[in-house]
């Protein structure tokens, strides 16, 4: 089984990165972009077969080490 | 003084912080790899600066988790006194012994130079040799520096004197001109509620003599090594 792990800055927190290519993308002449924000992709593979095991381990895993909830939030997804 | 910096891979700044505690107190540092169950008997604990596992997922994220943490985790909570600079700032923050955390710098850039910096509370055994105003210039060398807690955790801090340093212009004025790279409140430095934890993003130990262009690290080290002696 894989999980998929996305996180993301929290609304409210600045994300630069995300304004240096909302504006990268205006000058390539993309209209209507109006705003961008930058997170994380996290693909685990898992030898766990049993989805609710799997999901509280991978947001154990989140909580401890892969996301900064000061900052960030995540969504776990199972995949297989 | 028996000082113990601990040295994780990517750590750079080991030698600058054990060179100036030398000089301050006539005593050599130990230095202790991160893999190290244990702690020698210590009465300091350094973090020094550098990018510990290349930065990886998030500056000092992974170097939180080393098993020399859980060790310099209960001596800190024990009171062992603890400074964290630049990355050991990070790694401090992120493995929870001080709120907050080090995001990119506003500016997106990585800044290199002397800043400007303010006294904000001489009640520590760290600053106890600077006043309160006092206007210092020390080098920063960081990407993320920028200081972010939430408001309800800065209220916490300035309302209990937590705040070390706050980035200034050279006149001592804190403003948004005067901040380097973008930090809440224009934080530089904070400490754990028994004050004795202090992670700052600033380089003090790079200003300790006056061939490395200011002095106005010293009195930190000095303070540190006169408390501990």
């Amino acid at each position: 089984m894989k999980a998929r792990v996305h996180i993301t800055l929290k609304s409210g927190v600045l994300d630069p990165q995300g304004k240096a290519i909302a504006h990268a993308l205006g000058s390539l002449g993309f209209s209507g972009v109006d705003d961008v924000r930058q997170g994380k992709f996290i693909e685990i593979k898992l030898a766990e077969q049993d989805r609710g095991k799997a999901e509280a381990a991978v947001k154990q895993m989140c909580e401890k080490l892969l996301a900064n909830t000061v900052i960030e939030n995540y969504t776990v997804e199972l995949v297989g | 003084m028996k000082a113990a910096v601990i040295v994780f891979p990517g750590s750079n700044r080991e030698h600058d912080v054990a060179d100036a505690l030398e000089r301050a107190s006539g005593k050599k540092p130990q230095f202790v790899w991160h893999g190290e169950g244990t702690l020698p008997d210590s009465d300091l604990i350094v973090l020094p600066g550098g990018f510990s596992y290349g930065d990886y997922l998030r500056t000092g994220a992974i170097a939180a988790h080393s098993p020399i943490m859980r060790e310099v985790k209960a001596r800190a909570e024990q009171g062992t006194p603890v400074i964290g600079i630049c990355n050991g700032f990070q790694i401090l923050c992120e493995s929870g012994l001080l709120p907050g955390v080090l995001l990119r710098n506003a500016a997106l850039k990585f800044i290199c130079r002397n800043v400007d910096l303010k006294v904000e509370n001489s009640d520590s055994l760290f600053t106890r040799r600077y006043n309160p105003g006092d206007v210092l210039s020390v080098p920063v060398a960081h990407g993320d520096g920028n200081y972010f807690a939430d408001a309800e955790t800065l209220d916490r801090l300035e309302g209990e004197g937590r705040v070390a340093f706050r980035y200034c212009t050279a006149e001592g004025a804190v403003t948004a001109a005067g901040n380097a790279n973008g930090s809440a409140r224009n934080i530089a430095g904070i400490f754990n509620a028994k004050k004795n934890v202090l992670g700052m993003m600033p380089h003090p130990e790079n200003a300790t003599d006056p061939r490395l262009g200011s002095t106005s690290g010293k009195p930190l080290f000095d303070a540190i090594a006169e408390a501990l002696s």
